[in-house]
């Protein structure tokens, strides 16, 4: 990539966002524009991939409505994103748990991630 | 038309005031200062003839350092004439930069394709594939190439394998997205012919 695409990049980078990885259980605030109204959208449910690299960089969400299953693809450096909020993190083997499309119930059930005890702060 | 030369340094994506990710290429122009105009009285057409990316005199013709030392500009790689009906805002030495794009909408984008070497029917016209099995022997094929005993020769111009690419390739009513003045940077949505790196002419659709 040249330089001066990547000073493009850096710009519009965003740095608010928490760390999180696929098996997360995550909310997602995304600005919606109906007509010539704006109002903010929760779509709360479990990253089943992260894709991309730098401004095209892409997570999706999955969740289950009313018994109907829902995936929403987000753009991770969106102006539109207003936040990400990690409620829960999950211990998964994989990157892309697409697995997770064909399990319900209690197969669907994803193990809690103990994140490493970083030790006392001095 | 009003023109810039610029360099392709590729492809991105760029979100627009709606929040929507577009699709833009990336081009750079430096600054074009104006060395000639080309009146009706002496060339029988009106025109700037400008020049960018100032270059070490021994990387230049003595016939090109000579017309850049009758103009008083530097001397400089890149040359080219922009057609103009009026020259009356124009004089040498007058210099422009990728702001003449600020409130343009639309422009014409020119550049050389990617070279494809000696390429088939399918890829070079956009013939179709012939059917891959059943002892199919005609996949990538051209197919006849005309009639038998009468006229007894391939007409003129029949669309033939041969070399692709590498031609000058004018694109029109290519959007631009964004121009950074101080930078150098035109965005133009979609894409531009030629590959990244290589030398695109951006012009105005009309004045």
């Amino acid at each position: 990539m040249h330089p001066k695409i990547a000073l493009v990049h850096a710009s519009v980078h965003r740095t608010d966002l928490p760390e999180f990885r696929s098996g997360d259980t995550v909310s997602v605030d995304f600005k919606v524009i109906e007509g010539n109204k704006e109002r903010v959208q929760t779509f709360t449910g479990v990253v089943i991939q992260r894709r991309g690299s730098g401004v095209s960089a892409t997570f999706t969400v999955r969740k289950i409505s009313n018994g109907i299953s829902v995936e929403r693809i987000f753009p991770l450096e969106s102006p539109r994103l207003t936040g990400i909020k990690v409620s829960r993190l999950g211990k998964v083997r994989r990157a892309r748990i697409f697995y997770m499309r064909g399990l319900s119930g209690k197969s669907a059930r994803i193990k809690e991630r103990k994140v490493p005890y970083a030790g006392k702060k001095a | 038309m009003l023109g810039i030369i610029g360099k392709k340094l590729g492809m991105t994506q760029i979100f627009n005031a709606e929040g929507q990710p577009i699709a833009v290429t990336v081009v750079e122009a430096s600054p074009a200062t104006v060395m000639d105009l080309k009146t009706q009285e002496r060339d029988g057409y009106t025109a700037i003839k400008i020049a960018q990316a100032p270059a070490k005199e021994k990387h230049l013709t003595r016939a090109d350092v000579g017309q850049f030392k009758k103009s008083g500009i530097a001397p400089s790689r890149q040359v080219m004439e922009f057609r103009l009906d009026d020259l009356s805002d124009w004089e040498i030495g007058k210099q422009y930069d990728v702001g003449i794009f600020s409130d343009e909408k639309k422009v014409t984008v020119i550049g050389v394709s990617k070279g494809r070497g000696f390429a088939g029917t399918i890829k070079r016209h956009k013939f179709h594939r012939g059917p891959s099995a059943h002892g199919s022997r005609n996949v990538r094929a051209p197919g006849s190439l005309g009639a038998h005993s009468y006229p007894a020769r391939v007409f003129p111009g029949k669309k033939l394998p041969g070399h692709h690419g590498v031609d000058q390739k004018t694109v029109k009513n290519l959007e631009i997205i964004r121009v950074d003045v101080e930078s150098g940077l035109i965005f133009i949505k979609g894409a531009v012919p030629g590959a990244t790196n290589g030398k695109v002419i951006v012009r105005k659709q009309n004045g």
